[in-house]
């Protein structure tokens, strides 16, 4: 079985598979994080209950998210090698150390101070409590900056040598670890995980506001995510075009693949909005499209000239449709995620941000949309810079391990069986956990055991105070 | 005056990483493998819950053994994964499900036995994978050129399995003292009498791997009995025994925690054992420490931050540790 296949084919599709499912789960982390040390520190700073009712209740959602996160990164750390030797050799000397580092200042930090946040409330108090709190949420943030930085070294690498035995080196570390895409990159991916959790965040609260409008918990966490989702979706829009101008300039064929420009325009580029890219006549098929408006997005110009596919080799050309299309999911969530943040807007000075049922509806519905424009930025990216793994330097095809393709084809398939399996189990558990709202006395994990009397925590003096005001 | 030799020190710090991973999750991988032995749910709950604020960091161990080997030895990482194939897809898989089981078991109800049985089974099948890893790095790897040149199941030989066996016993050992130490009456009780089997086939596992690792290359036969080598490789089964006799003792005397430590001293004689029979080989017989070190100035920027962060780490390490000392309690469901 599979003598037939293409062994790389099946490691690229193994690689696409496990990161997709893993960054589901840290692009909500890095968000959830964050906002339970927002939560913690307005607990101790206004003694207010719902605030501890609120944490511990993301507590809960958090501690299972960050458990599929953790198995799921796992598995990435390990592919490189598996799957991808000849890159793991060739680029090892330079994105290894980058990876050291993450796992030196993020992973063990995050995981040295996770049993306290989780478990550790009554042991060592609020204030130390809400440190490692506050450690864990650093640990997410600076995980996103090792990694995206090795991301960015390998679409737009400078900083860097080739050594006798054909491997990567580092000349200059500084150039290599804040390489030309990376500060672009960070910046879009920290607030894609901001406005992802937010989006949940706010779906959640908007689903118990249907039921019943006058519930602490929701009101306050809808509130608060719809403010995020106002003031951060359209951030992002910037960020994002800051970000596409920094690929027009280093790896422009990305753009010509997500712009679907397959001719060069020597006055002007249209704005292609839909089409069918035909990759195999290298033409746009059924194009709907805006004359000139895309120099003006990407040159500021109506008459800058654009070069298209065509004055690229066809072996080097990304796979086009699915660069195309993607970056227009991509686009299209983020629009929609202006269209509520300004809708809430409305309400909120209306004064029906808790009662629009039309509101709450909507922002159930984009409940997913944050992970669906994570995934599709993420599927752009990628697929935008091959047939390249470092861009431009070494082919994907000269990166995989010499493996027979059945081997690759057998744990392919174990891999998708066990996510399936697992991966179900929890998003069921943590959907499960979504549909109760928030309560009077809401406690941490473990919580199996019957619930006891609120105010049996060791802040029981914070807690008292809290239910006098 | 000695010369730094990069490649020695990061040989050193990998070796180390690794041993902190086997010891730390060795003793939690070490609770699923004994969980079948302990049906009744509130010995399930104090089991877990006496590892569930700690085994996150832990698991890291092991990502920082692996990320830690592709950049300070990028070649042997390049050759040892792909001739470890099945067996690593099978740990990462096995370490998935024991992972989520942790957090999973505590949401459900009706399907908690499914969890309790993936727990199990998740750390069964990753601590065999890693000692049948082990064996399978011992008994040699083809190369040619910079890349692994075998098949896809040339590391699965009688020896490789023995390795796999002897790690789960070993495992089961480190997770039956932990709970001697961290847990009480009934539960302990239990604990002691199964230390007490496992530390005697645990001598056996040791024993036997001892006299077949020798045969399997002249190189190793040389390393350990050759003239003056021996001088500095009689201390170790020497050393061996010596705590062995401690372990008993502290068995019998039902001590608290000297046989989780006794054990850990235990492991590390045998792993210093291991790497006697390796160095200066990383892949044995085909490459060694420095020709697979990823250039200097890659092993100095890492060198840096390592000096910093692992005492840091093991600093905060030890205090997440000790925020959780003392026995479990049953009724401490909720910590």
């Amino acid at each position: 079985m599979f003598e037939g296949w293409d062994a790389v084919v099946l490691a690229r599709a193994q690689f696409a598979f496990t990161m997709s499912f893993h960054i589901i789960f840290p692009a909500f982390s890095i968000g959830l994080a964050s906002y339970l040390a927002v939560l913690e520190a307005l607990w101790l700073w206004t003694g207010r209950e719902v605030f501890i009712n609120l944490f511990n209740y993301w507590l809960k959602i958090f501690a299972v998210a960050f458990g599929m996160g953790v198995v799921s990164g796992i598995v990435m750390s390990y592919q490189f090698g598996t799957n991808w030797s000849a890159f793991s050799d060739k680029t090892g000397p330079v994105i290894g150390p980058l990876m050291a580092y993450e796992v030196l200042t993020a992973f063990f930090l995050e995981a040295g101070f996770l049993g306290v946040m989780l478990f550790g409330l009554d042991r060592v108090g609020p204030k130390l409590h809400f440190f490692a709190t506050l450690m864990v949420a650093v640990g997410t943030l600076i995980s996103a900056f090792w990694i995206l930085s090795a991301n960015s070294w390998m679409q737009t690498p400078t900083g860097h040598a080739l050594n006798a035995e054909g491997q990567f080196i580092a000349v200059d570390w500084f150039k290599v670890i804040f390489n030309p895409s990376f500060p672009y990159r960070l910046v879009h991916m920290v607030l894609a995980a901001y406005l992802t959790t937010a989006l949940v965040v706010g779906a959640v609260g908007a689903w118990h506001l249907l039921r019943d409008p006058h519930l602490a918990g929701p009101r306050v966490m809808f509130s608060m995510a719809m403010w995020m989702a106002t003031i951060v979706a359209p951030l992002q829009i910037l960020a994002g075009d800051q970000h596409g101008l920094n690929t027009l300039e280093h790896q422009p064929v990305k753009i010509m693949a997500m712009e679907g420009h397959f001719q060069s325009h020597k006055d002007g580029a249209p704005l292609i909005l839909f089409g069918w890219p035909n990759q195999a006549a290298g033409r746009m098929d059924y194009a709907i499209e805006v004359p000139k408006l895309g120099s003006l997005i990407l040159k500021h110009s109506l008459d800058a000239p654009m070069a298209g596919l065509d004055t690229v080799p066809r072996e080097n050309w990304p796979p086009v449709p699915i660069t195309f299309w993607s970056f227009r999911i991509m686009v299209g969530m983020g629009l929609l995620m202006v269209g509520l943040g300004l809708l809430s807007l409305l309400m909120r000075f209306r004064g029906t941000l808790y009662n629009s049922r039309l509101l709450h509806i909507f922002a159930v519905a984009m409940a997913p949309s944050g992970f669906i424009a994570v995934l599709a930025g993420w599927i752009t990216t990628e697929t935008g810079r091959q047939p390249f793994t470092v861009y431009g330097l070494l082919r994907t095809v000269d990166s995989a391990s010499p493996l027979a393709a059945p081997a690759v084809a057998s744990s392919l398939i174990a891999f998708i069986i066990v996510y399936f399996v697992v991966f179900t189990a929890g998003v069921i558990y943590l959907l499960r956990l979504m549909a109760q709202p928030p309560h009077h006395g809401e406690e941490g994990p473990r919580s199996d055991v019957p619930a006891r009397a609120a105010g049996i925590t060791p802040a029981a003096g914070v807690a008292a105070e809290g239910a006098i005001r | 005056m000695i010369a730094i030799d990069l490649p020695t020190i990061w040989a050193f710090i990998i070796a180390f990483a690794v041993f902190v991973y086997v010891v730390m999750d060795g003793f939690d991988l070490g609770l699923g493998i004994l969980f079948p032995l302990f049906p009744k749910k509130e010995d399930r709950d104090v089991i877990m819950n006496s590892v569930a604020p700690v085994w996150d960091g832990n698991e890291t161990w092991l990502v920082l053994g692996g990320g830690g080997l592709m950049a300070a030895f990028p070649l042997a990482y390049a050759v040892l994964m792909p001739a470890l194939y099945t067996p690593m897809i099978v740990m990462l898989l096995g370490l998935v499900f024991r992972g989520v089981a942790f957090e999973f078991r505590w949401r459900t109800t009706r399907e908690r036995n499914r969890w309790d049985i993936a727990f199990a089974g998740g750390s069964l099948l990753a601590t065999l994978a890693q000692g049948i890893a082990l064996g399978a790095i011992l008994q040699g790897i083809q190369v040619s050129g910079r890349h692994y040149a075998g098949g896809w199941w040339d590391w699965l030989t009688p020896f490789s399995i023995l390795t796999g066996v002897a790690l789960v016993i070993g495992y089961a050992l480190l997770g039956s003292t932990w709970l001697v130490m961290k847990t009480e009456g009934e539960l302990r009780d239990r604990a002691y009498q199964l230390s007490w089997l496992l530390l005697v086939a645990m001598l056996c596992a040791i024993g036997i791997v001892s006299i077949a690792t020798p045969f399997l290359h002249v190189q190793y036969t040389h390393r350990w009995f050759a003239w003056p080598n021996i001088i500095l490789t009689a201390p170790v089964p020497v050393a061996v025994a010596a705590v062995t006799v401690m372990l008993l003792r502290s068995l019998a005397n039902k001590y608290d925690y000297q046989p989780f430590f006794l054990t850990l001293a235990l492991f590390a004689l045998s792993y210093a054992g291991l790497g006697i029979s390796m160095y200066p080989y990383i892949v044995p017989q085909s490459i060694t420490i420095w020709q697979a070190a990823s250039p200097e100035n890659s092993q100095l920027f890492m060198l840096v931050g390592v000096a910093i962060l692992i005492p840091l780490i093991l600093g905060y390490t030890a205090w997440a540790y000790w925020v959780f000392r003392g026995k479990v309690k049953a009724e401490s469901g909720y910590h």
